[in-house]
């Protein structure tokens, strides 16, 4: 295979990679985010608790978790319809994609909201402010630099499941790499895809650590340095993917 | 040497008080038990506590004593088991309600009592000035006056010119008025103070402590604090309370304090050490406040009885704004010999405690 030949799958693959990633990494921090801060709300001791809710919820997040993807894929084949009209293409691989890093989100938010001290909670209660202005104020701003972080690893995990969406038609990158590379004996277009990734990921962790460290430059609040983040970061992003594949 | 017990009668009084005989903070029968798992810890065992309008009233005690339930408790930070607080005229456990929640009425209660915290609790991520804003957005001011009042509130504090800096680039001390500022936001009437100095050097706490008496006095402000340390009440309050195990042990002004013979607190306040050098003398803490402070007692009782006096220990202090001197002296003989030179001392309007005389006293009240 040509560099003429490639490029146009590769050039396709990317914006298909690109779609499902985006569409789905904002599906997962919008449902993600209020599902976390309330897992850590509902908690004993937290400010709307509520045992009931908290377990409920926690199942939820826990099974989505443990599902691998390529399964969560099949069993929400029926919703996917629904949702889209069709259960092929890149549109449908968004539906699992986006339910996929709801849990993974909301878990990563609720260890990001957690660290927040609580003695700002209690502070703003002291002004006599609400649970709605504490969580506005003072849980999501505190906790931002590591929310922030928390997105990094999810949208590289999610880089990682959509190579399954091929499955489904979805198409990217991953699909390109198995497709071409795996089927048809293309290294050479495999390792190009591989190298493609490599880049892509390194440049989104590097984005995400530079924005999480600028607001801690400002806010200088202690904790874990934007160095041990990246590894913690890394850690967890590969684990689920290995655990997917 | 006993000249030196005589403080200069020009000594400045403190300036004009600003304390009223109301009662702006009201606790009674204040009791809360913490469960957790099966266990029942009593924090708080049926406090009354009394804090009038305009005085700094200081809670003491170890950590544990019950202080930080207690303060946590006039706000309702911490629901109280049983009892009541009533703030400025309001029954604040009436308006708690029964859920965990804080509702509107105590909400708007509580943002008008300020909170100071030992550990600052600013938030990292809002300069400054925003961190002094905070109250008034939650109270729903509009940017201008926010901002307005902010800088007010910084000036007053004297950090002008941090407005625009972030906690983490300030130094404790200067958090602690950042704190200080944030509190005052509301306009409150009362001021709670949660350990503030105790994250502080010896010279910061001084200077926060100067702040808050000065606010005190400036803006007729209550401050209620709790603290471990016995200087933070010696030199803002004006009255104090001792905690242990969730009561209160004794309570008062501390001019009350110091003219209660026996009492812990004073003792704890002021301090004055010296052993009895045999067993046929008797000791006595004298204690000068007032007018008897001028009077040259020693040197009068020395004459008057031709008896020889040393003196074990002395110390001079100001204590609450009143300048007060203690002296710890010997005299020849046992109690029963010195009846008469004793009562010489309390004619001349001076407290005297017979040092290891208590036990006697209380067993001869019992016949």
């Amino acid at each position: 295979m040509t560099w003429s030949e490639m490029q146009p799958l590769l050039s396709q693959a990317c914006s298909e990679t690109f779609q499902m990633v985006l569409w789905s990494t904002l599906i997962a921090v919008a449902a993600g985010l209020p599902l976390g801060i309330l897992l850590v709300l509902t908690d004993r001791g937290g400010l709307l608790q509520n045992v009931v809710a908290n377990k409920v919820i926690g199942q939820v997040v826990n099974v989505g978790r443990s599902m691998p993807f390529i399964i969560l894929m099949v069993a929400l084949m029926t919703f996917t319809r629904w949702v889209t009209g069709t259960t092929i293409g890149t549109t449908a691989a968004i539906v699992p994609l986006a339910i996929g890093g709801i849990p993974f989100f909301a878990r990563l938010v609720e260890t990001a909201v957690r660290e927040v001290d609580g003695g700002l909670v209690e502070a703003v209660q002291s002004m006599g402010g609400n649970t709605w202005t504490i969580v506005r104020k003072v849980l999501v701003p505190e906790a931002l630099p590591s929310l922030i972080a928390s997105t990094t690893t999810t949208v590289i995990a999610l880089i990682g499941y959509s190579a399954m969406a091929g499955t489904v038609g979805g198409g990217g990158l991953g699909d390109l790499a198995v497709r071409y590379g795996y089927q048809r004996f293309e290294t050479e277009l495999m390792w190009i895809t591989v190298g493609i990734l490599a880049v892509v990921i390194s440049l989104i962790q590097f984005a995400g650590d530079f924005a999480a460290r600028s607001l801690h430059g400002r806010g200088g609040r202690s904790g874990p340095g934007p160095r041990l983040r990246l590894l913690k970061a890394k850690e967890t992003g590969a684990a689920d993917v290995g655990k997917v594949a | 040497m006993p000249n030196r017990m005589h403080p200069c009668p020009g000594t400045p009084t403190p300036a004009h008080s600003t304390v009223t005989e109301t009662h702006v903070i009201t606790t009674s029968g204040l009791t809360k038990v913490y469960r957790s798992r099966g266990r029942e810890v009593t924090a708080l065992d049926g406090v009354d506590l009394h804090v009038r309008e305009g005085e700094v009233y200081g809670v003491i005690g170890q950590s544990g004593a019950g202080k930080s339930s207690l303060i946590r408790c006039v706000n309702l930070l911490e629901r109280p088991t049983a009892g009541t607080v009533t703030v400025a005229g309001q029954d604040l456990t009436a308006l708690a309600g029964r859920g965990p929640r804080a509702g509107r009425e105590l909400r708007r209660a509580r943002s008008h009592i300020g909170m100071v915290f030992q550990h600052f609790n600013l938030l990292s991520t809002r300069t400054v000035q925003d961190n002094v804003e905070l109250p008034l957005e939650i109270l729903g001011r509009s940017g201008k006056d926010r901002s307005r009042k902010a800088l007010e509130l910084l000036d007053l504090v004297g950090l002008a010119d941090k407005a625009k800096s972030y906690p983490a680039q300030l130094s404790g001390g200067q958090k602690q008025r950042v704190g200080i500022a944030r509190a005052l936001a509301g306009d409150p009437k009362v001021l709670l103070s949660d350990e503030a100095t105790s994250a502080l050097d010896p010279e910061t706490t001084r200077s926060i402590l100067q702040l808050l008496r000065d606010l005190n006095r400036q803006l007729g402000l209550t401050v209620l604090l709790i603290t471990h340390e016995m200087d933070v009440v010696k030199s803002v309050c004006d009255s104090a309370a001792l905690m242990e195990r969730g009561r209160i042990v004794e309570s008062g002004t501390v001019t009350e304090l110091l003219a209660t013979p026996g009492s812990e607190l004073a003792a704890a306040l002021f301090p004055v050490s010296g052993e009895r050098t045999g067993d046929d003398r008797t000791v006595l803490d004298i204690t000068f406040h007032g007018e008897a402070a001028t009077q040259p007692v020693v040197s009068q009782l020395s004459r008057t009885y031709n008896i020889d006096i040393s003196i074990l220990g002395a110390a001079i202090d100001t204590v609450g704004g009143l300048q007060i001197g203690r002296m710890r002296i010997e005299l020849p003989g046992r109690y029963e010999d010195n009846v008469v030179p004793i009562g010489f001392l309390r004619e001349r309007g001076l407290q005297i405690d017979v040092v290891g005389q208590e036990a006697l006293l209380v067993k001869e009240g019992a016949k």
